[in-house]
């Protein structure tokens, strides 16, 4: 299908500015604020992810759509994000797990996936202005309708997205030969990261994002993850004062927005990045090893090492740094057996340099449980 | 970590000549690490063989050596120079099968070298695909089903152990020579044995063939503290089954998800542990099932590669010069991003655009060879584009060939038959063609798969005949659907909306002129008039061409500018480095200071190489030196000029004038080079004359002068000199009556060709009538050229600076072969070795004359035939030539450069050079071959040029300069044995000169029937061998035997060379010394001597410097 025969599609911008473009599948409305991602592939694992829940994503890019959807590469049960901004959408896609389009896929879930943006220009543009929100609508609906739809739109600062992506209910993912227990509090868990403790013989229980410190450890965990997620941590004031309770009690490890909450409930600070990192191309180093990860990220929120409001934080260390920014990557505190990293170590998409972070856990949680047998 | 301080001297080995396989990428990587390396702090001892590389130029090592790469020269010139480590990832699989040599004769072990970037052990479980097998087994990495096998016992063993179709490797080859897929056992027998005899360690690997898979590869980093790091992947369009240096190639990959590309992330990342590369680039290669998700790792190259440059241009990442980095200890948080200036170079590069890379074929040299794409490489150059899209990408790429198409047109004329112009019979019969040269690989496979879907075949289908993804045939479909809406539409101006989508598809103007021009009558160009280039057509299409690009421009279709920043606009880029898209917004401002265009050569092809880029990249340092910024375009990955730091501003884009004038109108028409980039550039002056655009150096005028037949001939003879008689013919019954005028010998050629395209010397009526069919079969457009071809004559070549005001002549290069053969094949000798002082200095007065006649500003190049004291001028090139190097070279002039500046406007006299070049060494020029690639070629010397590439040898003594260059270009001369001798009637005057020298050292010489009665007679011993017709025991046998050494052959006329053409072709199979002039049998014996009474020494460019 030629782009004459397409629907035209308007993408405007809180700045004002907007971008034309056309609608692939259906003619579907939305908001969010906008974020580019300069992943070359992996678009299911990404639109799968609950971390983008709010957000419009913009592929850097340019042929999206290659491969179409295979029937396992998903990271939650449905998709999340508020739309996909591409400068060419392939229609035709090609490859031997596939079984629909991406337009098709994401536009059963009632989002939009637009063509035709001059993604790169657009890129600088959230560079250089740092991350807003957006609107996407059909060009046909007129200016005016768009805009007052856009500035009915939240911002991201002072978001709770959490509990939109959590769990509802308790449940399991049980393996054959189990050595320890690892309980997830979802705020957003990808599957992946379930699959990751599974391969290394977890038995793993996922909970609502707002279980209390006694409901957690009644499923019996050798260790706790706190998983990613969307929004800004800072919103989440009760879940910090359940993990301030939790700390200590169990090894921890917390990943993305769950390291934000380990720091923030350390007492750190957290504070909104310019346009975030948004990539599998994140170069880490590890400041223990020296050695350097290539990392798949998703943030737009960081943390704040120097930042305690006054508070004297208990020997928390910076563990991983970004080489790109140098902003912190990783904490850990070794008296209360947590630690955690911004990026993901269960990548999906992205590299898999990190995954050594998930044996950390498990040898942390089993010598955990080793000496709570000696006492 | 700071770098290593326990070296000091490092030697870079470069590749040696440009042949098929290892091209001009190992200069770009061998330039990029000795600067890298100098800024260090380090010393460079440099050596390569091929004078045209900008890695030799003196200024960028602290000793640069161009002398033979082998073993024994390499020794020498570490015994001399004593470096305390050897970098051998830079220069291609040559540098590295040295070191390997180096280490088992224990000289590297004897002079205390340390290696750089690859230890012995890494380099051959890499290698040694017995090993490499081990390895992968060991880690769980997939490998294909086979085995290893030295002798053919073992060959065929393994080939029953797994069936039919079988791949063959040898092992440590380039380029997969000597490799195959055999579908039957009589395929097998002669692919297993050419592959044992071509490997150097007599070993094949057997494997199950995986052919139809896809083939991707990774090129990936890694530094001593084992951090590592994916620069780039690449996807093969072509399937598994074509060498990936003939494939079409796509970065990133298209058609992989995460998963697919994680898993080869991860096997790469085991693959570097195992092997244990310490430091540097490699390059892995993986076949991937298209149905399911099995995978198997192919081969992987412990050195930087073709693709590492490929992927370096592609992603702006500078592996070349990261690898020395790493590989004198530096990591990689430790190197700064010089893209970005603001990153690190740990991180994987992220790239917003799509790229292509297309080789580039030269099989219309080698007509009697097979043009299918095999295993075995047989590209010579390559052509890379990037663009937003991937159809964009392909098409720009397509334009880029330089192969008479400005997309990918159709080779049919079906692009112009969509009225139904064929009937349904031609119809019928061309799908069945086209059919079966996709399934047979035939080397236009793109432009082939085009005119299918234009004939309707379904993407299944083609999917079925090619095995290429679905994905890259349904892009290529979607651009044939919008060449079909723009076929039909009647006018331009009331299709916006279509013109505007065809641009973003990145459709030429010309191409769009070409597919909506119609007649008064309302009908198409036909195909007929468009392949025939009917005058009334071309005219037309130029018309609406022009009208294309005013309706764009008017409706604000423009093409703007993005720039390559290895990190998808995440970060600010630092270096400007652009492509051209038709997207929405520019990002590209006017470069603000005093800047002037150098347009490059695009694509290696023969005629047309390495010494172009040479020349360019001198222009560019020129132009920086004197306070100019410089603008490069050009759109081949291979070469130092795109690299990001050559010039100030880099455009990855096609050389057509259309792309050329949209530079032109974004940079607001700065002044433009021309002189330095071969034909390619040439060719456009008129339109940029005609354009207003400022053109520096030789006017447009007087460059149409010297390229237009007429006029030229006019002007020498205004100067009263000498030039072999001529004619041009406009049919063939001119060709006929004109050529027989003249008389023979005459040479024939097509009017603006390079590199002798369909050149040939007519002894006699019958070779005239031939070449007069051959003229219609092959396609070949008049007017035709007739020239006197001056048997016998000597051949000189001369290459002049002038400011139209003085003259400096920088080279005169005598060649060794007599006339008739193509001054790019021939060897040639500066200074003269064998030409009076007299005639020289003729030829320098005549050269002036030209000069200031043509009011030359720059570079100029005329050739000269030497008969009977009488100098004929040849051919005058307003430009610079294919010695520039070489002439630079070999004085320690840098000419280019200073051509430059004469077009800048300063004068020749300031430079104070003094009328001409005064050296008391020799240095001689041989050219390169690449027959032995080729099946079925006729390794005979002729007007038609075929070489790749060029070595140099340098001496005091001529014959040892000779001997050097034989050395350098794989001639193993012999010390001693038999020399078959088999020479035409003309040349056997000077055989007592040639054989009384040989028998005296030792030789004995073999002759066919009548060169040894000819010899007898003048009591020369010798003894008579059969021809093959002849009875045996014949030349063959004694070939086989091992009994011959050297072979000097000289045939005349059709027969003669058919008779002996087993006999050339023998000395490319069997790797012997042969020579195919009188006056090249004369040098190599003259060299044999040198070689036999002189000790060999090596002596650094520096050096021989001093001494001017």
């Amino acid at each position: 299908m030629d782009n004459l025969s397409k629907e035209k599609a308007l993408l405007l911008l809180d700045n004002g500015k907007y971008y034309e473009g056309y609608y692939e599948g259906k003619a579907i409305e939305s908001g969010g604020e906008i974020v580019f991602n300069t992943a070359m592939n992996g678009y299911q694992e990404l639109i799968t992810d609950p971390s983008y829940n709010g957000q419009i994503v913009l592929m850097t890019y340019p042929m999206i759509g290659n491969y179409g959807i295979t029937g396992t590469d998903f990271e939650s049960e449905k998709v999340w994000l508020s739309g996909l901004v591409t400068r060419n959408y392939v229609r035709m896609f090609s490859h031997f797990g596939a079984s629909k389009s991406l337009s098709e896929f994401v536009n059963a879930y009632g989002f939009p996936v637009i063509s035709g943006i001059d993604t790169r220009h657009l890129a600088i543009e959230l560079r250089e202005e740092g991350s807003i929100n957006a609107y996407i609508a059909p060009k046909e609906s007129g200016i005016t309708y768009i805009k007052s739809k856009l500035t009915g739109l939240p911002k991201m600062e002072g978001l709770n997205l959490a509990k939109n992506v959590s769990t509802a209910e308790v449940y399991e993912k049980r393996v054959k030969s189990p050595e320890f227990n690892v309980t997830i509090i979802d705020y957003g868990v990808k599957y992946n990261t379930v699959r990751c403790l599974n391969d290394l013989n977890a038995c793993v229980t996922v909970v609502p994002y707002n279980f209390s410190k006694q409901e957690i450890l009644k499923t019996e965990p050798d260790g706790i993850l706190l998983s990613n997620g969307p929004g800004d941590p800072k919103t989440m004031k009760e879940e910090i004062e359940t993990l301030k309770s939790l700390l200590g009690e169990k090894p921890v490890f917390g990943i993305c927005l769950g390291h934000q909450l380990l720091a923030l409930s350390l007492g750190f600070n957290t504070y909104k990045l310019k346009f975030g990192h948004h990539g599998i191309n994140h170069p880490v180093k590890n400041l223990k090893t020296s050695k350097i990860e290539i990392t798949s990220q998703n943030h737009g929120f960081c943390v704040n090492l120097s930042d305690t409001g006054g508070r004297i934080s208990r020997n928390t260390e910076l563990t991983h740094i970004s080489l790109n920014d140098n902003t912190v990557e990783g904490i850990k505190n070794d008296e209360l057996k947590a630690f955690s990293v911004q990026y993901h170590p269960e990548s999906s998409p992205g590299p898999r340099d990190s995954r050594y972070l998930f044996s950390e856990f498990k040898e942390l949680c089993l010598n955990n449980k080793k000496r709570i047998f000696k006492i | 970590m700071p770098k290593r301080t326990d070296i000091k001297r490092i030697l870079i080995v470069g590749s040696g000549p440009i042949v098929i396989g290892q091209a001009a990428e190992f200069d770009y990587s061998g330039t990029q690490g000795a600067k890298a390396l100098a800024e260090e702090g380090y010393e460079v001892i440099l050596v390569n063989s091929n004078p045209a590389t900008i890695m030799t130029d003196p200024g960028y090592a602290s000793k640069t050596y161009i002398e033979p790469l082998t073993k024994e020269f390499i020794a020498k010139i570490i015994e001399k120079e004593r470096p305390d480590s050897i970098l051998p990832t830079l220069g291609g699989q040559t540098a590295l099968n040295l070191t390997l040599e180096l280490h088992e004769n224990g000289v590297l072990q004897k002079y205390g070298l340390k290696i750089l970037g690859a230890n012995i052990d890494a380099i051959k479980k890499a290698e040694d695909r017995e090993y490499f097998k081990k390895s992968m087994e060991k880690i769980g990495v997939p490998v294909l089903q086979g085995g290893f096998a030295v002798n053919m016992d073992e060959a065929y063993e393994v080939q029953k152990s797994i069936g039919f179709p079988v791949i063959i490797r040898p092992s440590f080859t380039l380029g997969g020579t000597g490799g195959g897929i055999a579908y039957n056992i009589e395929e097998f027998a002669e692919f297993a044995s050419n592959g044992i005899n071509a490997s150097p360690i007599n070993e094949i690997l057997i494997e199950k063939s995986v052919i139809g898979f896809k083939e991707v590869e990774l090129e990936v980093m890694t530094d001593k503290n084992r951090n590592t790091i994916i620069i780039c992947s690449i996807e093969n369009f072509d399937p598994m089954g074509i060498h990936t240096g003939d494939s079409i190639t796509v970065a990133p990959v298209q058609t992989l998800n995460d998963k697919d590309l994680q898993k080869l992330r991860d096997y790469s990342i085991k693959i570097m542990n195992e092997i244990g590369i310490e430091t540097g680039g490699s390059n892995i290669q993986f076949a991937l099932d298209p149905d399911s998700d099995k995978v198997y790792v192919i081969e992987m190259n412990p050195r930087v590669s073709r693709s590492s440059s490929l992927a370096s241009k592609a992603t702006g990442f500078a592996i070349a010069k990261i690898a020395a980095k790493l590989a004198v200890g530096y990591t990689l948080d430790e190197i700064t991003n010089d893209i970005t200036k603001k990153t690190l170079a740990c991180f994987e590069p992220s790239i917003d655009y799509v790229v292509t890379k297309i080789p580039r074929f030269t099989f219309e040299k080698f007509p009697q060879t097979d043009n299918t794409l095999t295993t075995h490489m047989k590209s010579v150059g390559e052509v890379m584009a990037i663009g937003r899209t991937f159809a964009g990408s392909i098409q720009k790429a397509a334009r880029s060939l330089e192969n008479g198409n400005y997309g990918i047109e159709s080779l049919y004329g079906l692009d112009l038959s969509y009225e139904g112009t064929y009937n349904k019979q031609d119809t019928l019969m061309i799908k069945e063609e086209i059919r079966s040269l996709i399934k047979n690989n035939d080397y236009r496979r793109l432009f082939l798969i085009a005119d299918a879907l234009r004939i309707n075949l379904t993407v299944d289908e083609i999917n079925e005949l090619s095995k290429i993804d679905k994905w890259f045939l349904n892009q290529i479909k979607l651009i044939i659907e919008l060449e079909k809406k723009l076929f039909s539409i009647t006018d331009l101006e009331g299709n916006i909306p279509l013109l505007r989508e065809a641009k973003e598809f990145d459709f030429s103007n010309w191409v769009i002129a070409k597919l909506t021009a119609r007649y008064k009558d309302g009908k198409h160009i036909t195909p007929e008039d468009y392949s025939k280039k009917d005058e009334s057509a071309i005219a037309l299409i130029k018309e609406v061409e022009r009208l294309t690009a005013d309706i764009c421009k008017k409706n604000n279709i423009l093409r703007v500018y993005k720039k390559v920043d290895t990190c998808a606009a995440e970060f600010e880029a630092a270096t400007p480095y652009m492509y051209s898209s038709y997207d929405k917004f520019n990002e590209v401002k006017p470069l603000e200071n005093k800047k002037i265009v150098i347009l490059g050569s695009g694509p290696n092809r023969i005629g047309q190489g390495i010494e172009f880029d040479y020349c360019c990249v001198h222009c560019a340092l020129a132009l920086k030196e004197s306070g100019y910024s410089s603008i490069m375009v050009n759109c081949n990955p291979e070469t130092v000029s795109t690299d990001y730091d050559t010039s100030s501003r880099l455009y990855f884009e096609p050389l057509t004038s259309e792309d050329v004038m949209s530079i032109e109108n974004i940079e607001a028409n700065p002044p433009i080079i021309l002189q330095f980039g071969g034909q390619t550039p040439l060719k456009l002056a008129k339109e940029f004359d005609s354009s207003g655009i400022k053109i520096l150096g030789t006017s447009f005028k007087d460059i149409d002068t010297a390229e237009d037949r007429e006029k030229f001939k006019r002007v020498i003879e205004k100067l009263n000199l000498l030039q072999p008689n001529s004619s041009m013919a406009f049919n063939d019954e001119e060709v006929y009556k004109n050529s027989t005028r003249i008389g023979f010998p005459v040479l024939l050629r097509p009017s603006y060709v390079l590199g002798g395209r369909a050149m040939e010397i007519i002894y006699n009526e019958n070779n005239l009538r031939q070449y007069i069919k051959k003229i219609f079969k092959q396609d070949i457009s008049f007017p035709i050229l007739i020239d006197k071809f001056l048997e016998d004559a000597i051949e000189v070549d001369v290459d002049a600076l002038s400011d139209s005001k003085s003259v400096y002549i920088a080279g005169i290069m005598e060649h060794i072969e007599e006339a008739g053969v193509h001054s790019g094949d021939s060897a040639c000798s500066l200074p003269a070795f064998s030409l009076d002082r007299d005639i020289i200095e003729r030829i320098k007065e005549i050269t002036v004359t030209i000069c200031l006649e043509f009011n030359v500003k720059g570079l100029i190049n005329i050739q000269y035939a030497v008969k009977n004291n009488d100098i004929y001028v040849i051919e005058v090139n307003p430009r610079a030539s294919r010695t520039v190097p070489f002439v630079s070279k070999a004085t320690g002039i840098p000419v280019a450069k200073l051509a430059t500046k004469i077009l800048l406007g300063e004068e020749l006299d300031s430079f104070k050079l003094g009328k001409s070049f005064n050296i008391d060494y020799y240095c001689v020029k041989e050219a390169v071959f690449p027959f032995s690639k080729f099946s079925n070629v006729d390794p005979m010397l002729g007007p038609e040029m075929r070489s790749t590439g060029e070595v140099m040898g340098i001496d005091v003594n001529f014959g040892m300069a000779y001997a050097k260059s034989q050395i350098a270009a794989g001639q193993n001369l012999p010390l001693s044995g038999a020399v078959l001798i088999s020479v035409k009637d003309e040349d056997k005057k000077y055989l007592s000169g040639i054989c009384k020298p040989l028998i005296d050292m030792g030789f004995h010489i073999l002759a066919t029937k009548g060169t040894s009665e000819y010899l007898s007679e003048l009591n020369i011993e010798n003894q008579k061998i059969n021809k093959v017709k002849e009875g045996r025991p014949h030349i063959i046998d004694a070939l086989k035997n091992k009994e011959i050494s050297m072979i000097f052959n000289t045939p005349r006329g059709m027969k003669s060379l058919e008779d002996s053409y087993i006999i050339r072709r023998s000395a490319i199979e069997f790797s012997l010394p042969y020579y195919t002039t009188i006056r090249g049998a004369a040098a190599a014996c003259m060299a044999i001597r040198a070689l036999k009474e002189h000790n060999v020494s090596v002596r650094a460019l520096q050096d021989y410097y001093k001494g001017i």
